[in-house]
């Protein structure tokens, strides 16, 4: 699995909004689709929640379904407000949880 | 009798597929300063026929999700592989020096098999001979981001490839493939490409057929594509038998496609409908 596209500037002035972006590579498995070989469905499996957490408070979620394509790519704004770390998580269907940190100065 | 009307019945629904009077809207388009490096004389390139929104992604190298590709292969350009120890990087050295500009003359003849060899092909030879490394299918994650990692160094350079000399025979026999009428639907490349580029098929415009934005990020296949996948989509579309990707057929077919787009920029990775 590819590590996730992040991008979000390194330092703030305090009170600033600035965009993140995140880019996931993932199937999107939608849970209808068949196995052409042996005809059985090939079970769901889409990345159902999207959190971005602020120095441990959530300042951004998303629950996500079957319509989303493969790769999703999410985009937001956030109010810099202290310096810490921003943390993104992907949930699987399948339980499976990426994260990914990225620091932030704020001056 | 049966047969005959069926043949019938198709030839009414080819007819009615290409539908006249869109070709002002591509017109129109021209005029847009954001097209103007996409469009070379007579010759454009596919961005000119994809919506804006679909223009806009691919403007973006980061919501381009083409990069997720690239970046893994950069990855892998040093990565040592094989029983010779070696990584893309041990010969070749930085990617963006080594590679700026080469990728553009593809497909060419191979200076000492004498075979006409894709970018693909290429990094086939490189793996198997030089790295002694398991190779890569031409359709896998690996293979379409090096391909596409290695395209992208002639990011908007004009396309360059040669037709005479060694390639001319393939060049040939490519142009033949072209005009050669197949399928049920008894239609050649150019009675679409050439014939009918800027109306509608259905409810799409049809492009040029230009082929210098690939590998590309196909939103129908929710990945990266080679070209050679996209010819086996249009010979399946016209119901003929497609060929394997990296057949001496489609080899020649690309030379002469890269031929048709000489001048055009180099866009790969681009993004496409």
């Amino acid at each position: 699995m590819a590590k996730p596209r992040i991008k979000t500037p390194a330092t703030a002035k305090a009170g600033d909004v600035f965009q993140v972006k995140t880019i996931l590579k993932h199937k999107m498995e939608m849970g209808n689709r068949k196995d052409k070989k042996t005809g059985k469905t090939i079970p769901r499996n889409i990345v159902n929640k999207f959190e971005c957490l602020y120095n441990g408070k959530t300042v951004f979620a998303a629950h996500q379904e079957p319509g989303i394509s493969a790769n999703p790519y999410i985009a937001f704004y956030v109010k810099a407000t202290e310096s810490g770390t921003l943390e993104f998580k992907w949930t699987e269907d399948n339980g499976k949880v990426t994260a990914e940190t990225r620091k932030l100065t704020v001056n | 009798m049966l047969t005959r009307h069926i043949a019938v019945g198709l030839a009414g629904f080819v007819t009615a597929a290409f539908m006249a009077g869109s070709a002002l809207a591509v017109e129109a388009d021209r005029q847009d300063p954001r097209l103007k490096n996409y469009i070379v004389g007579e010759k454009y390139s596919g961005y000119v026929v994809n919506e804006p929104e679909t223009r806009d992604i691919q403007d973006d190298d980061f919501q381009n999700p083409a990069f997720l590709w690239v970046e893994q292969a950069q990855e892998k350009w040093e990565k040592v592989e094989g029983e010779a120890g070696k990584s893309c990087a041990s010969c070749h050295g930085d990617v963006e020096e080594s590679m700026k500009g080469k990728t553009r003359h593809y497909p060419l003849v191979h200076e000492r098999t004498k075979k006409l060899v894709t970018v693909e092909h290429q990094i086939g030879i490189c793996r198997k001979e030089h790295m002694k490394a398991k190779p890569w299918k031409w359709e896998s994650d690996q293979m379409l981001g090096m391909a596409a990692l290695v395209r992208m160094q002639s990011r908007d350079m004009p396309v360059e490839v040669k037709v005479d000399g060694e390639a001319k025979s393939h060049f040939e026999k490519g142009r033949e493939f072209y005009f050669q009428r197949r399928g049920v639907y008894d239609l050649a490349c150019a009675h679409c490409h050439v014939d009918n580029h800027g109306n509608k098929i259905r409810s799409e415009l049809l492009s040029q057929g230009m082929p210098n934005g690939f590998p590309t990020y196909r939103m129908k296949w929710q990945k990266l594509g080679s070209l050679h996948r996209r010819f086996r989509g249009c010979n399946k579309n016209i119901r003929a038998e497609p060929y394997k990707q990296g057949t001496p057929e489609y080899t020649q077919l690309e030379l002469y496609l890269m031929w048709r787009a000489n001048g055009l920029p180099v866009e790969t990775p681009s993004v496409r409908k």
